[in-house]
């Protein structure tokens, strides 16, 4: 597979993938099957899907309900909706008796560009991450969606994933190896280091690419667990490179960027600039990438976040790696 | 206007309560909101004295917060109530999409906040409020230290244009400021000076990390207390100003350590090489107890717990 | 199972239940549901605040289901044909929490330590402390929806077991209620049976003054629900309107319980200080006095 496709698309395939070999699969939906990709799974199991109307507190109670009788019960809608008007339900039904419910919510971020800022969900990482409980994912490419999906069906207790609109192009080989909890490494370099996000990573490696035309080698993470997130890779990040950028299709406050600054702050301080949405709604747009670029979120403001750091006169981070780190 | 801030009492629901009533009398903009638990979040006296700008929303917190977005439309200043969980949690998605993206002016108190709720439990307990309401763009976070910052905080959240949300605890808190004091939306406030250590706090926590330093003076260690009641927008300048020169800087507060003041204070610091720890509630739903004391205690949101954490700082110094 | 001594003297009639056997007699279940409302005052205690108004309004509901009802077994909580009750208005998790004890899900004795840190019985039900307890509750209006999805997963495995829902009327404000009506009614779900403890009172005072509800009948009757609408505190007429439900097909059964709010306990009858009330020293005593000569009276003369 080498084209771009959505990975709400993949979302789906692996769906009736999951079903074909567990009966206890079952799946919900509010009222947007079509667009989540939850129709593929209607169609194989008819018998096992529910649309629930635009009614997502109470499809996420009922999901509740299933998991508390023995199913894994994956749970669908926009990232906003998912998040927001479900968001005590996801927190006291869900989280709080650690039921066995998957929520993947589709057309997340900016992503979701021509509806405009009621459904364009960027704060949905902040919230899922601020409850207990909660595995919190944000896989960046087809290839890792589908392994991201089959993980947290085999993984017990509450998840929420979130994924885009718009065709995501294939990263990864179909063997690459994923792990909740383990940032992929998809570019060496230590002058600094990139850690995205969902649609993210494509932008960071557009950057990295470009940075080292000249001379800046920045190592790329992918970041697809944002909760429990990658201390190690974090930490290593920060003692053997100049400085790191986060970048995600979200607010610059609370997701991945938060997360970050958390484990480093106590840990080990290190310079982190964060790219994303700078704690404004966007706008509708006719095209993503014009508001990734609108709202400086695109690779070009990796590129000025990665001068920024490489430039600054401040002293280095002692370095506790013995290896030879590059210089520009 | 007229704003008494002197209070008798030292409960911050019931000195929200004699605010709110204050301001009613003195701008009939006012109007009250409340989903049920009028007389737990002191809306009731809105309701007692000016019955026709009170409105019983019932246990329906969206619907509440809908109502509230177009009384704003229609030229009201609207406060709506419930505990902090229900309120932030369960009308979320009204407060972000009705309120939040046409930067309506709605005030949202959230009453009972943390752990504060003691008996009922977890489901009564909001350990990710201010997480919540700190994503929202356009939304301003008040969290005050006691009761005279209570009052503050109703006629400044009446002044600023825009959605608020006020976090309160449910009982009573010791006076740490006087009626005289400052109070700016926006700016921290240093309680009391030191030289080795900065302890970021909010709410409850304040008189928790006052107390604390004085323990740590006991111990020759120097550290000062910021009282931080606006969470958002955090006053990032004032944070940075008051970590220059630290040999490290805690946050405590009752809520999460992810999301909260701390999340925001490493957010601000993000850029510097100041070792921080977060002093809160490690990413886990609450419990009854017997008292507000006992959980605090469970939770590790106590004096001695900030002393430790200062004292681990300092000796770990945030390199590893 | 074993008889645990109640700190109070109260002869304990069937506290060992056969898991085979169900209670059928009203007057036996009669007086399960005073033994409860004894648990329940006991466990506010003096000076400490309890939902107690709402415990006690149910409690002729809650023992009948408990005593009579529902198939379940506390030698096997796990077991899959067991029926479910959630209790959506979770703030009156006293009563659920003694009709647990009295069923031997866990020892009397806990009721003791209700609230306390770290106890099994926390301020509102919690299935992963408590056993027996199906559902996480305490936020008002989720509860039917969690039935809906506890009824589907019944139907979907072929299961005979049953689902029970107990609901408030104060708690009906909420939307998502009425989403899950909805969805139930549509989905054609005949094991789901609701009760509507209608009291009449909500936290801040009366249903009809803070936010009238309307004709509850007619609305779920619109809603597509079997109505049976009962004196909630005629335990024959809650019996007959359980088996009426489980005789029904193709639609939920909603249950329209009358009752009153803090039935049993003079001073808290129809007063809508006791939601969350705190008794003194004198109503504790006279709450006791109440509650046994009740239980005297229906003693089995045989």
């Amino acid at each position: 597979m080498t084209e771009a496709v959505p990975n709400r698309v993949i979302y789906g395939r692996t769906l009736v993938e999951l079903g074909q070999g567990n009966p206890r699969i079952v799946v919900l939906d509010a009222d947007v099957p079509k667009s989540t990709n939850t129709s593929q799974f209607r169609e194989a199991f008819p018998d096992r899907f529910f649309n629930c109307g635009v009614a997502e507190q109470n499809m996420i109670c009922i999901a509740a309900g299933f998991a508390a009788s023995g199913k894994i019960a994956f749970a669908s809608t926009f990232a906003v909706f998912a998040s927001m008007r479900a968001c005590e339900q996801v927190r006291t039904s869900v989280a709080y008796p650690r039921l066995n419910v998957k929520i993947v919510a589709t057309n997340a971020g900016l992503d979701n560009a021509g509806d405009g800022v009621t459904h364009q969900g960027i704060e949905d990482l902040a919230i899922m991450r601020s409850i207990p409980n909660l595995t919190v994912l944000s896989p960046s490419d087809p290839v890792t969606t589908r392994k991201a999906v089959l993980a947290i069906a085999q993984r017990e207790g509450p998840a929420y994933m979130r994924l885009g609109r718009n065709p995501s192009p294939v990263l990864y080989e179909e063997n690459v190896e994923f792990e909740i909890g383990k940032m992929i490494p998809l570019r060496n370099g230590d002058d600094l280091a990139i850690i995205a996000t969902g649609n993210m990573v494509h932008q960071a490696l557009i950057a990295a690419d470009s940075l080292a035309g000249q001379g800046i080698q920045a190592r790329v993470l992918d970041c697809h667990t944002i909760k429990p997130v990658d201390k190690a890779a974090i930490l290593d990040a920060a003692r053997t490179t100049r400085g790191i950028i986060t970048a995600e299709d979200h607010n610059v406050v609370g997701g991945l960027g938060g997360a970050v600054c958390e484990v480093l702050s106590e840990l080990c301080p290190a310079r982190v600039k964060r790219v994303g949405l700078k704690d404004c709604f966007a706008t509708s747009a006719r095209d993503y990438r014009e508001l990734l670029a609108h709202f400086q979120m695109d690779a070009a403001a990796i590129q000025a976040a990665a001068y920024e750091l490489c430039g600054s006169k401040s002293a280095h981070i002692p370095s506790r790696s013995s290896a030879r780190r590059s210089t520009p | 206007m007229n704003r008494i801030i002197t209070t008798k009492s030292h409960n911050p629901r019931v000195a929200y309560g004699e605010a709110l009533l204050d301001l009613a009398a003195q701008n009939p903009k006012v109007v009250a909101l409340d989903a049920d638990l009028c007389k737990s979040t002191m809306s009731f006296l809105v309701e007692a004295k000016y019955p026709e700008r009170f409105f019983e929303m019932g246990i329906a917190e969206q619907n509440m917060a809908a109502t509230a977005a177009g009384l704003a439309l229609g030229g009201k200043i609207p406060f709506i109530h419930s505990f902090a969980v229900f309120v932030c949690g369960r009308a979320y998605d009204q407060i972000r999409q009705a309120i939040c993206t046409a930067r309506l002016n709605v005030k949202i108190v959230g009453s009972s906040a943390g752990l504060s709720d003691f008996g009922d439990g977890a489901t009564h307990q909001s350990v990710e409020d201010v997480a919540l309401m700190r994503v929202l763009p356009r939304m301003t976070v008040l969290s005050p230290c006691d009761a005279f910052e209570v009052k503050k905080a109703v006629w400044a959240m009446a002044e600023l244009e825009g959605p608020v949300y006020l976090r309160l605890s449910r009982n009573d808190m010791p006076p740490l400021t006087q009626a005289e004091t400052p109070f700016e939306v926006g700016k921290i406030q240093q309680m009391r000076a030191g030289t080795t250590l900065a302890i970021f706090a909010t709410g409850t926590m304040v008189a928790i990390a006052l107390e604390a330093a004085r323990k740590l003076e006991e111990l020759d260690l120097s550290a000062k207390v910021i009282n931080v009641a606006t969470l958002k927008p955090l006053d990032e300048a004032g944070v940075r100003r008051e970590s220059k020169g630290m040999q490290g800087v805690l946050t405590v507060e009752e809520h999460s350590v992810i999301g909260g003041l701390g999340s925001a204070v490493l957010e601000a610091l993000a850029s510097s090489r100041i070792p921080v720890q977060r002093v809160g509630i490690q990413d886990k739903f609450g419990m009854s107890a017997m008292s507000h004391g006992e959980l605090l205690e469970y939770f590790g949101l106590t004096p001695g717990r900030v002393v430790a954490a200062a004292q681990s700082l300092l000796r770990d110094g945030g390199a590893s | 199972m074993r008889l645990e001594e109640c700190p109070h003297p109260v002869p304990l009639i069937g506290a060992a239940l056969d898991p085979m056997k169900t209670e059928t007699n009203p007057r036996h279940l009669q007086r399960k549901a005073c033994l409860l409302r004894r648990h329940i005052i006991r466990m506010v205690g003096v000076g400490k605040t309890g939902h107690i108004g709402g415990s006690c309004s149910c409690a002729d509901i809650v023992a009948a289901l408990y005593f009579s009802v529902m198939n379940i077994d506390p030698a096997q909580p796990d077991d899959p044909a067991r029926d479910r009750f959630i209790l959506s208005k979770g703030h009156a998790a006293l009563v659920l929490y003694a009709a647990l004890a009295e069923r031997g899900f866990f020892p009397i004795g806990e009721l003791d330590r209700v609230k306390q840190a770290g106890a099994m019985l926390q301020g509102h039900p919690d299935r992963l402390r408590t056993p027996g307890v199906e559902a996480n509750t305490g936020s008002l209006g989720q509860g039917l929806s969690l039935a809906n999805g506890m009824a589907l997963a019944a139907k979907l495995d072929a299961s005979n077991h049953r689902v029970y829902v107990i609901l408030g009327d104060g708690e009906i404000n909420e939307g998502q209620v009425w989403e899950a009506a909805m969805f139930g009614a549509f989905h054609g779900l005949d094991n789901l049976t609701a009760t509507l403890d209608r009291n009449g009172l909500q936290a801040m005072g009366p249903t009809k003054t803070r936010l009238d509800t309307g004709p509850l009948r007619d609305k779920w009757l619109a809603f597509g629900w079997h109505v049976v609408e009962i004196d909630g505190h005629d335990m024959a007429q809650i019996l007959d309107a359980f088996a009426q439900a489980k005789a029904h097909h193709g639609s939920p059964t909603l249950i329209l319980a009358n009752t009153v709010k803090g039935k049993g306990l003079s001073f808290a009858e129809n007063n809508p200080g006791f939601h969350n009330g705190m008794m003194t020293q004198e109503q504790y005593d006279l709450a006791g006095r109440e509650l046994d000569a009740a239980l005297a009276a229906l003693d089995d003369p045989t």
